[in-house]
């Protein structure tokens, strides 16, 4: 058990490996998606008050939970990069980043998307739409301070810093933008009212945000796969598995 | 007397020796102050009104800029001159030292930008009620500002042009303090209490000073390889 846990540190191993996870991530994935979008365009019912616009939820929340799960994984294995210096941990850490802005954005643009005819408006200083831009900006500077730095393992440090002082702002953030809204009064079309959601619409996006999140997963590995490749590019295994 | 003690006192006199021999440099973020702010009235237009209302905001922002253009004078010269690894092989908690650093930093810019506001809000109408708010929450904001942005700092003091990638890290980090600072003011000026915004600024300052620095120290340490 343990031993199967260690192998997963080594570059050659865990290529090969993730390799096949990721294949069955995206396929179990996939069955979730399907499942979840028949029965969220197809079989739930139509909502009274927003119609058909509703079911962009059926992408919009899933995105949006992934969006903030993967900031904490990105904290999460950055700090054990930081702190056991796995090369694997540092690509996984480098690959959140990236996918996770970019469920960040789709978060976003399909809120604005929804808002449109629902609230009448593209975009609307709400605390939680400002929370959310708040931590794709997160994410961008990230990115912008990885690609900054020329050596790929002091970029990595540097970055799983950034990445763990992010994850204990992030609360007080989120806390102060709500505070914040109160304090402006904000525009009351943006109070959603949380109905209780009905089980034939409820069924449909827990297997969405399941397939999300396995996609996610999928999505996560397959990055950081063609990272560790291009980081052991003058290593003889990596040379073995771009030329076969 | 503790050696930690002992090595915050140099850093810190030496910081404020060094700053006094070029009082040149201690201007420039105050004067970029001054021409933020009284850009906004140019842009705006010369309404008191309308400048009364966005007095709190647009004093706090310039106020966040300043801070974080002056950060970059915080490790940069220690970087190019050598002194800053020296500091890093000293047996003394690297935490200490950048807390030294800081506090000496502050108290030469953060300071006098707390100092300058009221003449600035002045200049933009601000009710005069609001003066104990603006002054309390600066007060406790701009050392939140420095500590925070260290960490940014130092994490950029290798790099060229870390100027801008300063502030994309920094910016998001610092919006707890702008809405906390510019709310207490918004609330003074309209005859609200304001006691709440300035205790949770008193929080954020309390979590950072006792988070940052060490935050800061080991993020020094990467970016000079160790």
């Amino acid at each position: 058990m343990f031993r199967y846990l260690h192998e997963w540190g080594s570059p050659p191993v865990f290529y090969a490996r993730a390799g096949r996870w990721q294949r069955g991530l995206w396929a179990l994935s996939a069955l979730l998606m399907l499942a979840g979008l028949w029965g969220g365009l197809v079989l739930a019912p139509v909502d009274y008050e927003q119609g058909e616009v509703y079911r962009i939820i059926y992408i919009h929340v899933p995105a949006a939970w992934v969006a903030m799960f993967a900031y904490v994984v990105m904290a999460t294995t950055g700090a054990i990069g930081l702190i056991w210096r796995l090369k694997v941990a540092e690509v996984i850490t480098s690959a959140g980043a990236r996918v996770g802005a970019s469920f960040t954005l789709l978060a976003l643009a399909t809120g604005a998307i929804w808002g449109q005819p629902t609230w009448g408006t593209w975009w609307v200083w709400d605390a939680r739409l400002t929370s959310v831009l708040v931590l794709l900006f997160l994410y961008l500077g990230f990115i912008a301070l990885e690609n900054a730095i020329e050596d790929r393992r002091s970029a990595a440090r540097a970055c799983a810093i950034l990445a763990l002082v992010g994850v204990v702002n992030i609360p007080i953030i989120h806390f102060s933008v709500y505070w914040w809204n109160t304090l402006h009064q904000g525009p009351t079309v943006a109070r959603l009212s949380a109905p209780a959601i009905h089980i034939s619409m409820l069924v449909p996006l827990l297997l969405m945000a399941l397939g999300s999140m396995l996609f996610y997963a999928g999505a996560l590995l397959s990055w950081a796969r063609a990272l560790m490749l291009e980081r052991e590019r003058s290593s003889r295994w990596a040379a073995r598995e771009v030329n076969t | 007397m503790n050696p930690a003690v002992v090595a915050f006192v140099a850093l810190f006199r030496r910081d404020l020796l060094l700053a006094m021999r070029r009082r040149g440099d201690m201007a420039n973020p105050l004067i970029f102050f001054v021409m933020v702010v009284s850009i906004f009235p140019l842009a705006l237009g010369g309404d008191p009104r309308l400048l009364a209302a966005v007095a709190p905001g647009v004093v706090w922002v310039a106020a966040l800029l300043a801070a974080l253009m002056s950060m970059d004078a915080l490790f940069r010269e220690d970087f190019a001159d050598g002194s800053l690894e020296q500091m890093l092989l000293s047996p003394c908690p690297h935490s200490v030292l950048v807390g030294a650093r800081v506090l000496a930093h502050w108290l030469l810019t953060g300071l006098p930008l707390v100092l300058l506001a009221p003449l600035l809000a002045l200049l933009l109408n601000l009710p005069t009620e609001a003066m104990p708010a603006l002054l309390l929450s600066l007060l406790l904001g701009t050392p939140v500002l420095s500590l925070v942005g260290a960490i940014g700092v130092a994490l950029t003091v290798g790099l060229r042009r870390g100027g801008m990638l300063l502030a994309l890290l920094m910016l998001p980090l610092y919006i707890p303090v702008l809405i906390f600072g510019a709310g207490a003011v918004e609330y003074a000026a309209s005859g609200q209490p304001w006691t709440a915004p300035v205790l949770f600024l008193a929080a954020i300052l309390a979590l950072a000073v006792t988070l940052a620095p060490p935050a800061a120290a080991a993020a020094l340490r990467v970016t000079m390889g160790e």
